[in-house]
């Protein structure tokens, strides 16, 4: 079968697979990690993963939609995740998402033309106790201020344009 | 990665190996680890229930159910196989310790589940991580390795003849899914949309087999109970409340973080001594106990123990533990706003109470905040909130309606201030344009 997978992905899922008495059990995780290389769930990819997990696409997409991390858009390069929830809010989280949104001249959801951004607000990311705080994909920044978040910024603009 | 805190209050129990380098399998050893499961093999499952049971110990996810007394629901015999599941699915507001023990301590989970399984019968576990905590999920599955790699997990544990698996698992973003039925949807690579009960997991759970679902905090504690037996961590709390509790003070505190604290700690100490008090010379309005599901306590009410006994007398919840300190330079109005938008925004959608009623009341809360707020509008949010009590499948509806009733009942005055046409008189920083809301 033609493949959207890499070899890494497709051992990662054969792996999972069998450490549930069902195949479908793997299906959350795996949308994830296939997101996280593709960079989001296309057409191809919800088909090879139904066809991969035994599932409908109709099903897939069922369980995509209902997942705020997984998405059938690509988004920038850098995903900027700022949570403006309750322990957030009251430190400020609030100006770090308005400051990234004219950083980056994009609004929530949005992304920057060159494909290198993303803004998104979140809700309550875990990092209560270090807020403000967001997340650039997976890596956690706490205990924002507006001027961190510059200088948060800028490195990954240089690491996403080198 | 997350800063550690540290306070002479503590009390180190599920911390204790916190900093210490134990997330490396060696390093957990030296430090007592994988001793705790070696015991318990040699335990009749009855007698690891009783001490569990005997150590007081109470749910840390939330709803502070007894934890042996769950593990004794699950029947003896079974045609199916039995489950461990761990929630590791942190994503209550205010919520930010399950993170630490993983980071920290991802063997002592581990362990958890074994003893878990063992006293029940299980043969098999699951740790569900949030899909945010990717760097805990690698954390996670790099020590479960590890421990396969020993001989601890797989085919004839500790030469002991009995087989256990224990194996991760990640979620991708949603609340909902932390609700225990809504996991085992989860896990079965569903939308995480909770289940009509009964019958309880304890019976029918996880592909429809009896299976026990505890947070990881709660399952943390485990060995160091089995190791130090249940009447002293019994002792380390209030009676009923057994041990020590991850508190995570956050929001307009001074020295913010996770301490560990003995069960029943004072709440006012909690803020001012262990926390540092309220900083830039404000002082406090209110604090939310345990996470934002739970009525508001305001700053009169706060001499309170922090054991789920106490706070449920003071008119509020122990919850996850998330202790959200808001002070005087806060809008309750638009505290509550946030509070309802996140509820709104993470509602299943199943029941009609709580899919309309968050999202009248987020409107009405938008509304408010914006200086259109009418005098009845006051009542009916009170109203609406009380009557979606108990009325859902699932306790999120309760979770949205329970704090906003505490907002507008202890804090009527300051929406009295919103209304017809007043702006809201605490954006003397000046209001930040507001962005589109939130997609869902
Ligand atoms: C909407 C909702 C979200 C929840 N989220 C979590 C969560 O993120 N983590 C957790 O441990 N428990 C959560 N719970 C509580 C679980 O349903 C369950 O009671 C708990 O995991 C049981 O473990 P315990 O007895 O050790 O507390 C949630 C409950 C509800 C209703
Ligand atoms: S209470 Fe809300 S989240 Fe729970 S089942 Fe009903 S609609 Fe879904
Ligand atoms: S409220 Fe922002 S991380 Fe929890």
């Amino acid at each position: 079968m033609t493949t959207l997978f890499s070899p890494a992905l497709a051992a990662r899922f054969d792996k999972l697979v069998t450490l549930y008495p069902v195949r479908r059990s793997a299906l959350v995780p795996m949308l994830l990690y296939a997101q996280d290389e593709v960079g989001y769930l296309s057409d191809d990819v919800v088909a090879e993963i139904a066809e991969r997990i035994g599932a409908t696409e109709l099903e897939v997409r069922n369980v995509i939609s209902y997942y705020s991390m997984l998405t059938t858009k690509p988004r920038g390069k850098y995903n900027v995740q700022v949570c403006t929830n309750i322990s957030c809010m009251v430190r400020g989280g609030e100006e770090i998402l308005h400051h990234c949104a004219k950083k980056l001249g994009i609004g929530n959801k949005d992304t920057t033309p060159d494909g290198l951004f993303s803004l998104e607000e979140v809700e309550c990311i875990g990092a209560c106790s270090w807020a403000p705080a967001a997340q650039v994909n997976y890596d956690f920044h706490e205990n924002l201020t507006t001027e961190k978040m510059d200088g948060i910024l800028e490195g990954y603009k240089k690491k996403g344009t080198q | 990665m997350a800063e550690l805190v540290s306070h002479p209050d503590e009390v180190k129990v599920v911390s204790r190996r916190f900093g210490q380098g134990a997330t490396d399998i060696d390093r957990y050893l030296a430090l007592d680890g994988y001793k705790a499961v070696q015991k318990a093999l040699a335990m009749e499952p009855d007698a690891i229930i009783n001490e569990v049971k005997n150590s007081g110990l109470r749910g840390r996810g939330g709803a502070g159910f007894s934890t042996g007394m769950k593990w004794s629901f699950v029947p003896k015999q079974s045609a199916k196989p039995k489950y461990v599941l761990c929630n590791g699915d942190e994503s209550e507001p205010g919520t930010c310790k399950d993170r630490l023990i993983f980071e920290h301590d991802p063997h002592s989970v581990i362990e958890g589940v074994m003893i878990a399984g063992l006293s029940i019968g299980a043969k098999s576990g699951y740790v569900y991580i949030r899909g945010e905590y990717r760097y805990l999920s690698n954390i996670m599955q790099k020590a479960i390795k590890d421990a396969y790699a020993k001989g601890f997990l797989g085919k004839n544990i500790f030469g002991s003849g009995r087989d256990f698996d224990v194996h991760w698992h990640g979620g991708a973003g949603a609340y909902e899914v932390g609700e225990e039925s809504a996991l085992m949807e989860s896990l079965e690579g569903k939308r995480g949309v909770p289940r009509i009960k009964p019958p309880f997991p304890a019976v029918v759970g996880l592909w429809g087999g009896p299976t026990v679902i505890n947070n990881a905090e709660t399952l943390a504690s485990v060995p160091h109970i089995i190791l130090g037996g249940g009447e002293w961590f019994a002792k380390l709390g209030t009676p009923k409340n057994g041990g020590t509790r991850l508190f995570c003070l956050s929001g307009n505190i001074a020295k913010p973080g996770v301490y560990e604290l003995p069960m029943g700690y004072n709440l006012k100490k909690m803020i001012y001594d262990v926390g540092g008090g309220i900083p830039n010379g404000r002082t406090l309005k209110a604090v939310v106990p345990g996470g934002s599901s739970c009525p508001c306590l305001t700053a009169d009410e706060i001499d309170v123990a922090m054991d789920f006994d106490s706070v449920a007398k003071a008119g509020s919840m122990l919850g996850s533990g998330g202790v959200v300190v808001i002070d005087d330079a806060q809008c309750i109005v638009k505290f509550a706003l946030r509070t309802m938008k996140f509820y709104q925004h993470e509602s299943c959608g199943w029941c009609i109470p709580c899919r309309e009623g968050t999202d009248w009341l987020k409107k009405t809360l938008i509304r408010f905040h914006a200086g259109g707020g009418l005098k009845k509008d006051i009542d009916n949010m009170q109203y609406l909130s009380e009557n979606m009590l108990g009325r859902t499948f699932c306790p999120l509806g309760d979770a949205a309606a329970m704090p906003t009733i505490a907002f507008v009942k202890k804090f009527r005055k300051e929406f009295e201030d919103h209304l017809e046409g007043r702006p809201c008189p605490y954006e003397e920083r000046g209001a930040v344009e507001q962005l589109p809301v939130m997609a869902h």
